[in-house]
């Protein structure tokens, strides 16, 4: 537990999350919504919120959300609706965004998060749709710009918004929170979680309370989380602002604060005297959503097998230890890459091991495309493997033949026949050089002798050395176990 | 060759009396020496309808006309969004504002063959009664220049009434169809709601707004609704249910249709030669074999104050995107975005749209939401059941379009005034019923007396079947405004 905690104040936390969907069009018009172009070039006059256009519901947005919907166990209600909410700013090119208010695609859902070993059920509260708006471009800062560019090809790309219901309790479980809900969301591949580009964004909302206390203590809201350690260190630095208040007798003021990660801390953005009134009112351009039970099941009949339920199959079905589960369930294409693996090598452990250790060393465990494209196929690492467990090679020039493998695409048997890497298990071949590096080191014997066992690793290492890595290392130890004990 | 209808357009066209070139011609002549005193037009697009004049003279000659809008000259109110033509909304903030795209109705227009003379005047953003409200000018009724065409369709109104186009499209959010259409005399259609695609009409009441025709005489209105309605998949809110052929429809007469008097149409204060001219128009579809009934619409009284509560709502939020960010106008020299903002609003709206964006942005905040908006919006629903059970009873509503005739320009400075002229045109809005607007008399002055015929969701057919019954059962289309 951090420093902030174990006081007489209990931490209460609810999360905000907005997630860009990987739609190929916008929410209400046809332009593209991927990341990244020129300037105002993904835009059309929906998107612009131009006098007298339209907007037109993307239904491919409304199946994204009911899928992440579905794998929360939220309700999804039959009909739904969409709203206005009403702000000035020039990002937002209506001057009010498209958002779901009264009436919410989904309600009521759970996320299981793993927090100091333990599993614990945090409730989601409502999970909608709105639009994302644009971006504006300083020249310079803020402060010293004498003019400021729109830039609209992210506004009107669909956002899903889902708000937690208050029952975090430390910095560390909002952490986790957000890491559980980016994996689910990756994994049913409706968002591809990148927080640096925005894709996923984070507000919270934080107060504390006396222990024992039922109710809820002043809140006050964090802005511009857009990463998991930021959200950690926000929170952490706004609940001992808060635990000091409060200890000095002062009351925490209901405001929205910012998150300044470059000086590490929060400050004040506006106060509940200034908070907007979104003046929502149902959007009066587009129909209440109805949403076909049946598709909804055929939604729910297509959803994959989400990361916790899959690390705890791979715990019991593949016998692995909950460490190597958890990192081998980061993502889906490293989970699938692991079981299909497994599939060409039966050893569940040994593939994980090398999964673990030299695969992860060259990809990221969440990137998915990287791990799909992998140069070393989930049957060419079994491949390797088997090489291995034939006595073929062994296990170190296994890493070299991975790194060989990795740099040309090749297949483990063709590089090991080129480059002569076959083990030595030929046993008078082995023996006469055991014999050469015994009577090289009269020295080792003697230690040896005198007890020191490590004595004899050195001379398995000369052994190896002068085989160029290649002999067989169980019948070097025998041989000179056997000759050791005659001398 | 200006005052020739649509049908008898179509028909010298075919037989090669004339060409859309020589009409078109005529009537931007028309225009030129006339306008200046209706102010019908902000912009005349004469090149542009020259071209297609040309066109449609190609098509004819061939024998391959597109159908009966090929050729024929009309005048679109500037609310209607087209593409390279600027599109003011008779406000300042959009003076200078071109779309790059047309509306809906605009594109079905031009591929049904229809010439664009022009984009007519209007109460800014289309609110008001009169087009006194337009930033630019006020639009003069061609039966009496001292006296509003009625808006906020006036433009449109005008330019049919005055033979400065041959049929015209304006919007109705409230009555800026209807109301306009009886003070010129001409029929103005207010459709059902969702049966015009309202893609690239500049929203003023999203939930209310709908296109509808001017037309010289029932079949005319009948022909222009047909060209332009439909299901648009750019509108959520269209519907896609079958287009009727309305002219077609046109004949069978009103034998065994039950029409139904509202009697809350008929009020203390209402003008007694517009009440006595609608209820000679009820007795002479009686004697066309129609059965007339006496039904209450009990909450006609409370439409008004309903309208004024969601139309703005509606217009405080469509509004609020013209800050001078993107387009339109400007006002510079502001030390930031909340100064520019505020000082091109200032700059940009006038007294009346301000009036109504405060109003809406009252109704809808926080603490008076549900006060306002909420009760607003049950109401509704309860002048939507009004119809709906006298609909149970009759085919039709027929009433009076407005209270009075033309008023003088700058007679009704006070707004409430101004509002209450739309008292029988609203409630139908709100039900979003079909209801259409013909001529049924004229005052001791001289000025045009309309009579409403309101019908069930999506039964144009009905309505305009009726009032074409009742055009041809009477002769008042014979008399014509002298402009010139
Ligand atoms: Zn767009």
């Amino acid at each position: 537990m951090s420093a902030t905690v174990g006081t007489g104040w209990e931490v209460v936390i609810g999360l905000e999350v907005h997630a860009q969907l990987l739609t190929r069009s916008k929410m209400f018009c046809g332009c593209p919504a991927a990341f990244g172009a020129a300037p105002n070039s993904r835009t059309c006059p929906v998107c612009q919120g131009m006098p007298g256009v339209l907007p037109v519901v993307n239904r491919r947005a409304i199946e994204l959300a009911i899928r992440t919907a579905l794998a929360f166990d939220c309700r999804v209600n039959e009909a739904c609706r969409f709203a206005r909410k009403h702000y000035y700013y020039p990002d937002m090119p209506k001057n009010f965004q498209i958002s779901q208010y009264e009436e919410p695609l989904a309600e009521e859902g759970v996320l299981e998060i793993d927090a100091e070993g333990a599993s614990r059920p945090i409730g989601i509260q409502r999970l909608h749709l709105e639009e994302d708006v644009g971006k504006l471009v300083h020249e310079g800062t803020l402060e010293t710009a004498r003019a400021s560019l729109v830039d609209y090809n992210r506004s009107g790309v669909p956002l899903m918004e889902t708000v937690s219901k208050p029952d975090l309790r430390s910095p560390e479980e909002a952490a986790a929170y957000l890491k559980s809900f980016r994996a689910v969301l990756v994994y049913l591949g409706v968002c591809d979680g990148n927080m640096e580009e925005g894709s996923l964004r984070c507000d919270a909302n934080v107060s504390l309370r006396p222990r024992g206390a039922t109710e809820l203590g002043t809140k006050v809201e964090i802005k511009n989380l857009n990463s998991f350690r930021n959200v950690q260190h926000a929170l952490e630095f706004e609940v001992t602002r808060q635990r000091r208040a409060l200890e000095a007798g002062e009351r925490v003021a209901q405001e929205t604060r910012l998150w300044d990660a470059d000086r590490a801390l929060t400050r004040s953005m506006r106060s509940k005297e200034f908070a907007h009134d979104y003046r929502y009112f149902p959007e009066p351009d587009l129909v209440p959503l109805t949403i076909a039970r049946a598709w909804v099941e055929e939604i729910r009949a297509g959803l994959p097998e989400l990361p916790r339920r899959r690390r705890q199959r791979f715990v019991a079905q593949h016998g692995l230890p909950p460490y190597d589960a958890e990192v081998l369930t980061q993502s889906r294409a490293l989970a699938d890459y692991f079981e299909a693996a497994v599939r060409e090598f039966p050893q569940p452990k040994t593939v994980s091991n090398w999964v673990m250790s030299e695969l992860l060393r060259v990809l990221p465990a969440d990137d998915e495309r990287a791990i799909q494209g992998a140069p070393i196929t989930p049957a060419r690492l079994g491949g390797l493997l088997a090489l291995i467990e034939d006595g073929t090679i062994s296990g170190k020039i296994a890493k070299d033949v991975f790194e060989k493998m990795f740099r040309t695409g090749d297949d483990a048997r063709a590089i090991v026949a080129r480059e002569g890497l076959t083990q030595v298990a030929d046993e008078g071949a082995l023996a006469a050089i055991v014999d050469q590096v015994m009577a090289r080191n009269p020295k080792a014997i003697e230690d040896y002798k005198k007890g020191k066992t490590a004595a004899a690793k050195a001379l398995v290492g000369q052994v190896m050395k002068a085989t160029g890595g290649k002999a067989n290392p169980g019948i070097v130890n025998r041989l000179l176990e056997e000759k050791l004990s005659k001398t | 060759m200006t005052g020739l209808t649509i049908h008898e357009l179509g028909a010298a066209y075919r037989r090669g009396e004339t060409t859309p070139t020589q009409v078109v011609a005529a009537y931007l002549a028309r225009i030129e020496r006339l306008d200046a005193r209706v102010g019908a037009y902000l912009t005349v697009t004469r090149e542009a309808a020259l071209r297609a004049a040309a066109a449609a003279d190609a098509r004819h000659r061939a024998g391959t006309p597109l159908g009966p809008l090929d050729g024929v000259p009309l005048a679109v109110k500037d609310v209607l969004c087209t593409r390279g033509v600027r599109t003011t909304c008779g406000s300042k903030i959009l003076e200078r504002f071109v779309p790059p795209y047309d509306a809906t109705a605009v594109e079905r227009l031009a591929a049904a063959g229809a010439v664009l003379l022009g984009k007519t005047n209007m109460d800014e953003f289309a609110m008001g009664s009169s087009t006194e409200h337009s930033a630019f000018r006020p639009t003069k009724n061609p039966w009496d220049l001292a006296r509003v065409p009625g808006g906020s369709s006036g433009g449109s109104a005008a330019a049919v009434a005055g033979d400065l186009a041959a049929g015209a499209f304006g919007t109705d959010t409230g009555g800026s169809v209807r109301q306009p259409a009886a003070f010129c005399g001409v029929v103005g259609l207010k459709p059902t709601y969702g049966r015009v695609s309202r893609y690239g009409l500049v929203a003023f009441a999203s939930s209310l707004d709908q296109i509808g025709p001017l037309g010289q005489d029932v079949r005319d209105a009948a022909l222009l609704l047909g060209a332009v309605a439909g299901h648009d998949p750019r509108d959520a809110t269209s519907v896609d249910a079958p287009v009727p052929d309305y002219a077609a429809a046109l004949d069978g007469g009103v034998r065994g249709l039950r029409v139904g008097v509202p009697r809350e149409y008929f009020i203390e204060g209402m003008d007694p030669e517009v009440g006595r001219a609608v209820r000679e128009a009820v007795e002479t579809l009686r004697g066309l074999g129609a059965t007339v009934e006496d039904v209450s619409l009990p909450t006609t009284d409370y439409g008004i104050a309903v309208y004024y509560v969601i139309a703005p709502a509606e217009a405080s939020s469509n509004l609020a995107r013209y800050d001078g960010v993107k387009y339109g106008l400007r006002v510079g020299g502001a030390k930031d975005l909340i100064e520019m903002s505020s000082r091109t609003r200032a700059a940009g709206f006038g007294a009346e749209v301000k009036r109504r964006i405060m109003l809406g942005t009252y109704a809808l905040s926080a603490g008076y939401h549900d006060a306002y908006y909420g009760r607003a919006q049950k109401v509704r629903t309860l002048v939507r059941r009004d119809f709906a059970r006298a609909f149970e009873r009759v085919d039709l509503l027929v009433g009076p379009t407005t209270p009075n005739v033309a008023f003088r320009l700058g007679e009704k400075e006070d707004p409430l005034a101004m509002y209450l002229n739309d008292v029988f045109t609203v409630p139908t809005s709100l039900a979003g019923l079909p209801a259409v607007s013909v001529r049924c008399g004229f005052s001791a002055a001289g000025l045009p007396i309309g009579l409403q015929l309101i019908g069930r969701a999506f039964d144009e057919p009905t309505i305009l079947r009726a009032a074409h019954a009742y055009e041809r059962a009477t002769s008042w289309l014979a008399r014509r405004p002298s402009l010139a």
